[in-house]
């Protein structure tokens, strides 16, 4: 039991991380970013060639990780998504280039990095032991980091400037257009921030589970579930799907064979969204 | 902002089948048919290419029919699985013909997007893409987890080829025999050609004016009397029937089916036809489908990096192409408003378009 706790407690402190890009980005460009499992797979890689291929400090890859990301999403939106949101009048054609960005992504990774299974030596060795249950020192590394990472991403859209801004282009983009704000900036700056969470999340759990080049769908299913559960554009809600998903999983895998346990989320997924269409706290087709 | 509105509110009957037109349409029928069979009638691998690419438009069909009432459907899969796996477990273990077969694993699949759709065909925009798309993954589960009906992960399979179609002891089509795949050719045409009938018919008739406002303004629609639940049920029902015929096809076609065989990634490529053919036109996923499958097969040579050019030319198509390669024929003279209006927004029609019941 106290064993689930732990493995749900780290699991859902990088789901959230990887929700709250997603969320991030849907808040801000009011599209779904199909590509955040694929931006989570780059992520590991830059992390696995940077740490253990050249092997430098893990801390240093991970900046890498984050800095490469973040310029894939600005060039992203910048180059691809501002002129489609701009030329189309069907919701439907931003959603078309999202998923044309993931495949490119994905071939990308198969032609750069191939098939192979992909980890990396441990960054920190030994096992703790707190009630009972055991936690590798790996897997805290992995909870501390993104539960720094989660705090900060809360406190710089809460405090910081740019982070008003993020939060208004949300609300309104008309107004805050209208208020000064470069709105395209902050889109971009938006879209960077995201894809590098959905980076920063893939390098910090290479460290305990590999990946490989086609990780990417099943790991946006995940973000997709999340951000379902909590409501599309709430980081409080990504934040909380995070959790949902993070502990079901833990519980599940604890107790019952690995698809089946998907499979029960999905049941429950379609049975929750009955009831609650927006999420636990989505505002009504936000 | 190109000739949106106009062409999505004419439906292709709209834009007037004159005998041009007429005569067009004839002339690819008659080259679908006839010359291409006989051109490649030596090679079985050009005319499986064919029979591919149309059954996968015969599915995507389905999808667009979702578009049509405003909604990203990235199920599809799914239904394909259920109808793929309803023709195996009826031909292999009930002896079932495969020519009831084919229907049944439509109206089952039908009867289960039916029911999951009254469910979450009340969600919208990007929830719905997302629940569809959870949906497609749930269903591959849920084969994989059958226990001995399903068989799991290793599928059934030595499904039996179509059977000779007897009525009165009239034989009306021979058995399959063998390899030769001319007669899944075939097949696969006469599926696609009924398919499009049918969703051109549905586009022009009055519930196709009934769709397009709910396309537009569900709420609207509900206001003048539109009863939108039964509607977009009926709309989504019909999309897993044509998948689940499709997923049947392809079932006796490749003689068997596993739990993979449709992916969360098949899913997004039925909509990616339809998206790439053109969503304001009935033959955009026919369009889609073809180009991309063939260009898929002639990219086979750059081996390695054929993946890779596949989705930087997706991207430049939608880039530059936002309204799908259709919008192409229309953009010139038969563009009903055309480059005027593109600065401009279209004015919103109130959603109520003409035609459409009041």
């Amino acid at each position: 039991m106290e064993q689930i706790i732990v493995n749900g407690v780290v699991l859902a402190a990088n789901y959230a991380l990887i929700a709250l890009g997603l969320t991030l980005i849907f808040g801000i460009l009011s599209f779904l970013n199909f590509a955040h499992g694929q931006m989570y797979m780059l992520g590991g890689f830059v992390v696995y060639y940077v740490y253990a291929i050249f092997g430098m400090n893990y801390f240093v890859a991970l900046l890498a990780c984050a800095l490469t990301l973040f310029v894939i999403g600005v060039a992203f939106e910048t180059l691809f998504f501002r002129r489609v949101l701009r030329i189309t009048t069907r919701e439907e054609n931003s959603m078309l280039l999202a998923v044309g960005t993931a495949l490119l992504l994905e071939n990308l990774a198969l032609t750069l990095f191939g098939e192979k299974q992909r980890g990396v030596p441990p960054v920190v060795t030994g096992v703790y032991q707190i009630f009972g249950a055991y936690l590798p020192a790996s897997r805290l590394l992995v909870l501390v980091l993104s539960a720094l990472l989660v705090i900060g991403l809360l406190l710089f859209v809460q405090y910081t400037k740019p982070g008003r801004a993020m939060r208004a282009v949300a609300q309104d983009k008309e107004v805050t257009l209208l208020m000064g704000v470069n709105v395209g900036r902050i889109s971009a700056l938006g879209f960077g921030i995201g894809a590098a969470l959905a980076g920063l999340a893939g390098g910090l759990l290479v460290t305990t589970s590999a990946i490989n080049s086609g990780i990417g769908t099943a790991i946006s299913i995940k973000a997709f579930i999340m951000i379902m559960i909590g409501g599309a554009g709430v980081v409080a809600g990504a934040i909380l799907g995070g959790i949902v998903l993070g502990f079901t999983e833990a519980i599940g895998y604890a107790l019952i064979p690995g698809s089946v346990t998907y499979l029960l989320i999905f049941v429950g997924l379609i049975i929750f969204l009955i009831i609650r269409p927006q999420g636990i706290m989505g505002k009504p087709w936000g | 902002m190109r000739q949106t509105m106009p062409a999505s509110d004419l439906g292709w009957g709209q834009l007037g089948l004159t005998a041009a037109r007429l005569a067009g349409l004839a002339l690819l029928a008659l080259v679908y048919l006839v010359a291409l069979p006989v051109w490649f009638a030596g090679s079985n691998y050009i005319l499986g290419v064919l029979t591919n690419a149309s059954i996968l438009s015969f599915i995507s069909l389905g999808v667009w029919v979702t578009f049509a009432i405003g909604r990203i459907n990235i199920s599809q899969g799914a239904f394909a699985l259920i109808g793929g796996y309803t023709a195996a477990i009826l031909s292999t273990r009930h002896g079932v013909s495969f020519w009831l077969c084919l229907p049944l694993a439509g109206l089952v699949a039908a009867a289960v997007g039916t029911i999951i759709g009254i469910a979450i065909l009340r969600l919208r925009g990007v929830y719905f893409a997302m629940i569809t798309l959870s949906l497609t993954e749930a269903v591959r589960l849920a084969f994989l987890n059958g226990g001995a009906f399903t068989q799991g992960a290793s599928g059934i399979v030595n499904i039996p080829r179509p059977d000779a179609l007897e009525i009165f002891g009239l034989t009306i089509i021979p058995a399959f025999r063998g390899a030769d795949p001319l007669p899944y050719y075939f097949l696969a045409a006469t599926l696609l050609i009924l398919g499009l009938l049918a969703v051109w018919r549905l586009t022009t008739s009055r519930l196709g004016w009934v769709f397009r406002s709910m396309r537009q303004n569900e709420e609207l629609a509900a206001s003048i009397g539109i009863n939108v639940a039964k509607y977009r049920v009926i709309a989504y029902g019909f999309s897993c029937f044509l998948g689940g015929v499709g997923g049947a096809f392809f079932a006796a076609f490749h003689q068997n089916i596993y739990p993979a065989t449709y992916s969360v990634t098949d899913s997004v490529n039925f909509m990616l036809y339809c998206f790439l053919g053109g969503l304001d036109f009935v033959f955009g996923p026919v369009v889609g489908a073809f180009l991309l499958v063939i260009s898929f097969e002639l990219l086979h040579d750059l081996q390695q990096y054929q993946a890779l050019i596949y989705g930087i030319l997706m991207i430049s198509c939608i880039l530059w192409l936002p309204n799908g390669i259709l919008s192409l024929t229309f953009r010139r003279g038969q563009a009903p408003e055309g480059e005027e209006e593109a600065a401009a927004p279209v004015p919103d029609p109130s959603g109520k378009p003409r035609g459409s019941p009041t």
